[in-house]
């Protein structure tokens, strides 16, 4: 194998933008070779240069960008050598791309098999050749209806699907190599599982080899033979998958895998470290290591000289000063953390109760509906859900995109109307409508957005965001409000000066620390943070998952967190709900979420969910079909239409019943809780040496 | 599909019966005396009277309202205050000529404005884009008044074609068509600007999309990507434009009509205001708001038609 020609050798890469009359670098001298066949993961934050360099390969730059130096040499040819037309040849025959949001990158005014079509008439086909083929090669991609996929257009398809149609589209030259550019970072992790089976299957079939490029470590220790760890525009380190989880050599690789909060790991007993600080600006000068700012290891070397790439073995390339010292075992970078996060006490006393709440959004009605007077149909979001969460308690709420969560949540703020139920706080039924809600009651109830970017006032400074809710809601004086400013940003580790800075002049996990501190200023009964850290970066994400346990410890809120994470929902609650179609599956503490009985929904759930650990075994469940329809959803059990343990009749007609554990997990199935227990294993099996514990 | 057709169908009936009241208060309000403009100064108010209950003008507004939109519906448009002579044959002639003139208006503008459009597009910033921004800009602010003399002396003394383009009144199309060329280049350049920014703004749109870059790295020639990939999206918002001023076009060239003396609505306009001819200017004005409003209508079809995220549903 060693001996094998690279298909990809990229030598001493940099690349820049020009950006005004400046030109920065946004590749830094960076190496890179991929074998045939072969799988190679890159990760890295955003900012780091990742996307670039997938699109350098594919010699598809914007126009702004400029080539400085190196090689890319592809199947034996100077790839930066190639005319436009040798480079559309090889676009047809030999390299193909997979980007992010597949809703975009499909024409909306063309057919899904026509823009199939089209790619497979330039191969020679005829017309007639081209139709039947790309059926073929959608029903490849194991789509069941391909005849029908065919005649849709794009906006009639799933993002699981439309994501298939692009896989289908770059297999349809045969390739000898795919660059995938974050190809299921849009989609659902149920929906990802079943992609990332579908590549490997097909590169293996192919021998295809992958550049997959993700911030997911998850995604690539199961895809990716190797790895490389992009940082600032340079190679930090490259290496197999295997040992580069297991002994990652360069502090940021340590940095990152410790970031990501595993299954099963919880903030009282495993609290994350993040990596401090944030990416340098692009174009910083590099005479010296570019980490070293964020690196724990930093050293006097370190701010001097910019390190070689070192290659430790054959196999593997670093780019650190102290690497042998790490390789040796005399340093780490893996830091005990010095906070303490606790659970919830047992006694606390319930802050929010809701019983039987029902949102749904009623539909247009069309003429004939309205003529012949038949009932309003609506969208269905949340069913019939009850819950209670106590004072200083997380609830976690886990769901997929479409399961009604964030529905739930803007219900309880007040900014969505449910029409059946009752909300109660602290024994008090909350009204519905948000301008019937008192301030008092508002000061209550505070909320966490997802995106930072879109949750502070864009003409506000961070000091006037923070004294807001003080003055309207708390009823202070500006003077009180503006004197409490430094502890807030104190609380979220903002430096003092911050008060007087635009949203627009932080980074995006400062945002969020500011919006979080928002949210804290009015010491809420109830906080809810709606995928308070999907929009972040990995590294950024633990810091801002430990300042909420944090602040919720030392304020005793109630809080109820909703993402689509199960990792990081098991991190920080203490009760979890699993949710689908408006209806909640499964209720546990979080400590026993991870073994049997499941709901057979949350089984399939962690078994899609990639584990950061190529060393962990997981059983392959996967979910048929698609999610239906919240304004029809099925009778009887919602799960019924997918579920891989349908027992039936009586799952269609009749609804489940909750059943309880001795443990306290209560389970909305008509499977008996001993027949799953029995028949289900543990969807995670641990390996002799989780990354975790080095 | 149908549904919205027939909804669209049902509000175009009621903006016309809101603007026929309205057209029809305004000309109520219209200062002057009709008698008088017919009668003239000197006549006594015995004979002013009589005309005024011939015409019906003693009737209650209302009244005279319903008789007019009642008349109106069922073909009966009456006859001109000023010469007495039969309107609705009148008015539809003119249409006629009208709608030839913005058929072809649009048959020499339209194109050419789009090639406009693209190709500056395509040379985003360069020479070529700016040449052709800067053009349209200078031919759109000058008055039609201005171009419109100015191709005079251009192509109908270099070339002979003629500067007069009043036709017979049941001229057919190539009979016309001579007469046609001046006035539709003039009103071209009204429209050329408008539309060829429109069509740049939205090619640059589109090919800052995702899919162009699909497009691009199936292999696909440059030109397949734009004609087929990008101007499909890209003129959507063009063609409803487009659509749009086709109404305008029926109606609203009364000073190109002036100038080349042709016999379209917009010259009828002027004529029935300048005689205080509230009959006849009242069944123009309904006849522009039909085209206006049909033209919106067929815009919006269009679109919904071209455009499949419209056009087939979830």
């Amino acid at each position: 194998m060693a001996a094998q020609k690279p298909l990809l050798e990229i030598k001493d890469l940099t690349v820049s933008y020009r950006v005004g009359d400046r030109t920065l670098d946004a590749l830094q001298e960076v190496n890179l070779s991929i074998r045939p066949g072969q799988a190679v993961g890159l990760v890295g934050e955003s900012g780091s240069g990742k996307s670039t360099l997938a699109l350098a390969v594919m010699r598809y730059l914007p126009a702004n960008a400029l080539t400085r130096k190196g090689s890319i040499e592809f199947a034996g040819r100077e790839m930066l050598a190639l005319s436009q037309d040798e480079l559309r040849g090889l676009w047809r025959r030999e390299l193909a791309f997979v980007p992010q949001n597949p809703a975009t990158a499909l024409n909306p005014s063309m057919r899904a098999g026509e823009q199939l079509a089209e790619a497979l008439r330039l191969y020679g086909s005829t017309p007639e050749e081209a139709r039947a083929l790309s059926i073929d090669l959608l029903k490849q991609v194991r789509i069941a209806d391909a005849p029908r996929v065919a005649r849709d257009y794009p906006h009639q398809l799933s993002g699981g699907m439309q994501q298939r149609v692009m896989i289908a589209l770059a297999l349809s030259g045969r390739p000898k190599l795919l660059v995938l550019d974050e190809p299921t970072t849009a989609l659902d992790v149920t929906t990802e599982a079943v992609i990332l089976d579908l590549l490997r299957e097909a590169a293996a079939q192919q021998n295809t080899s992958m550049l997959y490029v993700t911030h997911n470590l998850g995604v690539v220790a199961k895809l990716s033979d190797r790895v490389a760890v992009l940082y600032a525009g340079e190679l930090a380190e490259d290496g197999p998958t295997q040992d580069l989880f297991r002994q990652p050599l360069h502090p940021y690789t340590r940095g990152l895998l410790d970031s990501v909060p595993r299954l099963g790991q919880r903030k009282d007993v495993k609290p994350l470290q993040g990596i401090e600080g944030a990416l340098p600006a692009l174009g910083a000068p590099i005479d010296a290591c570019v980490y070293a700012p964020r690196c724990p290891l930093a050293i006097e070397i370190c701010w001097q000289k910019r390190p070689a790439l070192d290659a430790p073995t054959a196999q593997r390339a670093v780019r650190c000063h102290r690497w042998p010292e790490i390789l040796a075992g005399e340093v780490s970078a893996n830091r005990e953390p010095t906070i303490r996060l606790k659970t919830a006490q047992r006694t606390a006393e319930p802050v929010l109760k809701v019983n039987n709440l029902e949102v749904d959004y009623p539909l247009p009605r069309s003429i004939n509906e309205f003529l012949s007077r038949a009932p309003r149909r609506a969208v269905q979001a949340v069913r019939t859900v009850s819950l209670v969460v106590n004072s200083g308690q997380t609830l976690g709420i886990v769901g997929e995109s479409g399961s009604g969560k964030t529905s739930l949540a803007r219900a309880l703020v007040g900014l969505a109307q449910p029409h059946a139920g009752q909300i109660e706080l602290l024994g008090l039924r909350l009204p519905v409508r948000l301008n019937q809600r008192s301030r008092e009651l508002l000061s209550h109830v505070q909320m966490v957005f997802q995106n930072p970017e879109e949750a502070l006032n864009p003409y506000l400074t961070v000091g006037e965001s923070l004294a807001r809710p003080l003055i309207r809601l708390s009823g202070q004086s500006a003077a009180e409000a503006r004197q409490r400013v430094p502890g807030l940003l104190a609380a979220v580790r903002l430096p003092a000066d911050y008060a007087g800075r635009y949203p627009g002049q932080l980074s995006g996990g400062e945002k969020q620390r500011a919006a979080i501190a928002r949210a804290f200023a009015s010491q809420p009964d109830l906080l809810l943070a709606d995928e308070p850290v999907s929009a972040l970066d990995v590294s950024v994400q633990a810091a801002i998952l430990n300042l909420l346990a944090e602040l919720q410890l030392e304020q005793q809120n109630a809080l109820l967190l909703i993402a689509h994470d199960i990792a990081v929902v098991g991190y920080l609650a203490d009760q979890i709900a699993v949710m689908y179609l408006g209806q909640f599956m499964q209720f546990s503490p979080a400590e026993t979420i991870f073994d049997p009985p499941y709901h057979p929904y949350t089984e399939a759930l962690l078994s899609a969910v990639p584990p950061p650990d190529p060393f962990v075994q997981q059983e392959q469940i996967r979910l048929e079909g698609e999610l239906p329809s919240a304004v029809d959803p099925p009778t009887g059990c919602p799960f019924h239409t997918r579920c891989p343990r349908f027992l039936g009749d009586i799952c269609v007609n009749e609804l489940p019943p909750w059943r309880e554990t001795k443990d306290g997990k209560r389970i909305f199935c008509h499977i008996p809780l001993e027949e799953l227990e029995r028949t289900q294993e543990p969807v995670l099996l641990f390996g002799a040496k989780p990354a975790g514990e080095l | 599909m149908t549904i919205y057709i027939l909804r669209r169908l049902a509000f175009l009936g009621l903006t016309l019966l809101l603007t026929s009241l309205l057209i029809f208060i305004i000309t109520q309000l219209l200062p002057g005396n009709v008698c008088r403009v017919i009668l003239g100064r000197e006549v006594g108010q015995a004979a002013l009277n009589a005309c005024r209950v011939d015409l019906g003008l003693d009737q209650p507004p209302y009244v005279r309202y319903l008789t007019w939109l009642g008349d109106f519906l069922r073909g009966d448009w009456g006859n001109s205050y000023s010469t007495d002579a039969e309107i609705r044959p009148l008015v539809t002639g003119r249409l006629g000529n009208s709608l030839m003139l913005a058929g072809f208006t649009m048959l020499v503008g339209v194109p050419v404005a789009v090639a406009l459009g693209v190709i500056a597009a395509l040379n985003e910033g360069r020479v070529l884009d700016n040449l052709i921004s800067v053009a349209a800009l200078a031919v759109v602010g000058l008055p039609e008044f201005v171009t419109g003399i100015f191709l005079i002396q251009i192509l109908a003394f270099r070339l002979g074609l003629p500067a007069n383009s009043s036709i017979r009144e049941s001229a057919g199309f190539f009979e016309a068509l001579p007469s046609l060329i001046l006035p539709a280049l003039t009103a071209t350049f009204v429209l050329l600007a408008y539309v060829a920014r429109l069509t740049r703004a939205g090619v640059l749109q589109e090919l800052k999309q995702a899919y162009v870059r699909t497009a691009e790295l199936k292999g696909l020639p440059r030109r397949t990507v734009i004609l087929k990939h990008v101007l499909r999206n890209a003129l959507l918002p063009t063609i409803t434009v487009v659509a749009i001023s086709f109404g305008w076009l029926i109606s609203g060239l009364v000073v190109i009509e002036n100038v080349f003396n042709y016999p379209g609505l917009g010259r009828l306009m002027v004529f029935a205001i300048t005689r205080r001819d509230l009959p006849l200017l009242q069944a123009i004005s309904l006849v522009a708001v039909l085209g206006f409003a049909l033209a919106n209508l067929a815009a919006d079809l269009l679109y919904a038609a071209l455009n499949p995220r419209i056009r087939v549903g979830q």
